[in-house]
């Protein structure tokens, strides 16, 4: 890819321009994708004819004086959990194996009219329960820096993709982290909207009030792009929120100055590996250096937030994962009776790690134990939000590690569930408010894997926060630099 | 708070969740899904009587439109999704104790 542009941006003002052709910026990342795919795994579905006849289009509206917009040839991949019409949509589970969905995400119809082509649908774990891609029926995805470390998860294949240059950009979507967590752990960008701002309509669901779609990238302002172009009200979702979509592009030169950033001191401490949390300090003085305020706040109930999730995203798992009982589509073994069929196709789809949250969320919500565990929990989450307010009153921007440790080896964690969710410390607590965050890669750990920086904002947030993640971009240190 | 998760509760739960476990996995599964919980406790021994609840981030109001036709999902394509139909419905085996 010598002459051609590499990030979103200046792949799309090419396009557009007619300086480069939007056939040979594919042709060059489905060379990358034949070159590595086979080692890294990034890809359940790749789609070279698919996208060979989008790019195609979108040359022809050059060529025809029009403009195809502002994705314009843009290779971009797709979560496999995003519905594509007629084109096979797995969530990485044996039950919805060769399913075609008949009709697409809405976001799935964003990219494509902002001139996207997408090249495939990537690996995650397996209903986006997961933080290492190792849950896939379909085999896990590996760390294109690292191939024996696992890419984070659930949205590993998405993260992988990016990192490994098979696409600029791709969609992911993050309940407890599932976006910035293998975005860390990648060295790539990852950014979890305020949840409502960009529509679920199509994307198969995990826990309702949690999930949102998000993008990643290797730039902060290839992800201002694609969330621009995703982001905004849909009728087809009811959580949608009736507003319009931010423009984040214009924010990004805008500095730091006199913005104020807190650091959150229950998530720099226990738990916390001392390179990880040594590099966010360090992001802290480079953000007091550009002219940001930086102080310290405690947000106590974060520190509960890990056990709150792990109830609250199970309960509804547990309801929104009943649709598959082998009568729709995916799926079925035959069986007798209707009720012995729902059970076999169920066991038989299902792997074990969806299993597991299946029976927590269906305990939690069960008759003696529902006050406990899921209703207990429900005002656990009242309380993150009123601990968040009251953060948001001192400070314009939070600051933390986006995961508590860089990339782990395979194996590592896969049999053991608590120490796997514990991944999740840093970025739960925003699902439960409902609010936005990113993470943006800065230098590396001990280790010489990426570490990502994690910035967090209130509901609609987004412009603030992209500002100040430019700032962070702009000072990270190299991958190579090593940490001292 | 409860005692601690037993392998009869895992099993109710399964049949609930419409789930068949072997012994093995019945034996793992109480083990960490007890783990999971015992994590819990903290939240589980939390005093929040005078705490509302949250069930979800965004203060939602019933969302209405017109009730116009409008174009929806072709029935033929998605039943061609389906494991098995018959007459323009989903055909599923016996059920309620019927003979199949």
């Amino acid at each position: 890819m010598a002459d051609l542009p590499t990030t979103a941006v200046d792949i799309a003002a090419a396009v557009r321009a007619g300086e480069v052709s939007a056939a040979e910026v594919l042709d060059a990342h489905l060379a990358a994708i034949d070159a590595r795919e086979g080692e890294i795994n990034a890809f359940n579905l790749v789609l070279a004819d698919e996208a060979r006849a989008a790019a195609a289009a979108v040359d022809a509206r050059v060529a025809a004086g029009e403009d195809p917009g502002p994705l314009a040839g843009v290779p971009l991949a797709l979560k496999d959990n995003l519905c594509t019409r007629g084109v096979p949509t797995t969530c990485s589970s044996r039950i919805l194996e060769g399913w075609r969905p008949p009709y697409d995400a809405t976001v799935v119809q964003r990219v494509a009219a902002a001139g996207a082509v997408a090249v495939g649908k990537t690996n995650l774990d397996e209903f986006a329960m997961g933080s290492s891609t190792e849950n896939s029926a379909f085999g896990p995805t590996r760390n294109p820096r690292d191939p024996e470390r696992v890419p984070g998860g659930s949205s590993g294949g998405s993260a992988a993709a990016v990192a490994a240059g098979f696409a600029p950009i791709s969609l992911g979507s993050d309940t407890g982290g599932s976006i910035r967590q293998p975005a860390a752990l990648c060295g790539v960008v990852g950014v979890k909207p305020t949840y409502g701002l960009v529509s679920r309509y199509g994307l198969v669901a995990f826990a309702s009030s949690l999930d949102q779609i998000g993008p990643f990238s290797t730039t902060v302002a290839d992800a201002a792009l694609l969330l621009e172009a995703v982001a905004g009200h849909d009728p087809l979702d009811s959580t949608s929120i009736d507003a319009p979509a931010p423009s984040l592009l214009d924010q990004l030169d805008r500095g730091v100055q006199g913005l104020r950033i807190g650091l959150v001191t229950e998530l720099m401490g226990e738990g916390i590996a001392p390179d990880v949390a040594a590099r966010v300090r360090q992001a802290a003085d480079a953000l007091a250096a550009a002219g940001a305020e930086i102080g310290e706040v405690s947000v106590p109930a974060a520190s509960y937030g890990l056990s709150a999730y792990y109830l609250i995203a199970p309960a509804e798992a547990s309801s929104n994962l009943a649709r598959y009982d082998g009568v729709r589509y995916g799926l079925r073994v035959d069986a007798p009776t209707t009720a012995e069929m729902n059970a076999a196709t169920r066991t038989a789809g299902f792997g074990v790690e969806v299993k597991r949250r299946i029976m927590l969320g269906t305990y939690a919500l069960s008759a003696g134990y529902y006050d406990a565990y899921y209703g207990k929990a429900l005002k656990v989450r009242t309380l993150i939000v009123r601990d968040f307010e009251a953060a948001y009153e001192r400070f314009d921007l939070l600051l933390s590690p986006t995961s508590p440790t860089t990339a782990f080896r395979f194996g590592e964690k896969v049999d053991d569930p608590l120490a796997m969710y514990l991944n999740d410390v840093c970025t739960i607590p925003t699902n439960l408010a409902g609010h936005p965050a990113m993470s943006v890669p800065f230098g590396a750990g001990a280790d010489g894997m990426p570490v990502g920086v994690q910035l967090l904002a209130p509901a609609l947030g987004e412009a603030t926060m992209f500002r100040a993640a430019a700032a962070v971009e702009a000072a990270a240190p190299s991958l190579e630099e090593a940490w001292s | 708070m409860s005692d601690r998760l037993t392998r009869d509760d895992v099993a109710k739960v399964a049949e609930l969740a419409r789930l068949v476990l072997t012994d093995a996995e019945l034996d793992t599964y109480t083990d960490q899904l007890g783990a999971v919980l015992d994590h819990a406790a903290d939240v589980a021994a939390l005093d929040l009587a005078d705490v509302p609840p949250t069930a979800h981030p965004l203060p939602l109001v019933n969302v209405l439109r017109d009730d116009v036709v409008a174009p929806c999902l072709d029935r033929d394509e998605v039943l061609a999704q389906a494991p098995a139909v018959e007459d323009g419905r989903f055909r599923v085996p016996a059920i309620l104790g019927e003979e199949p």
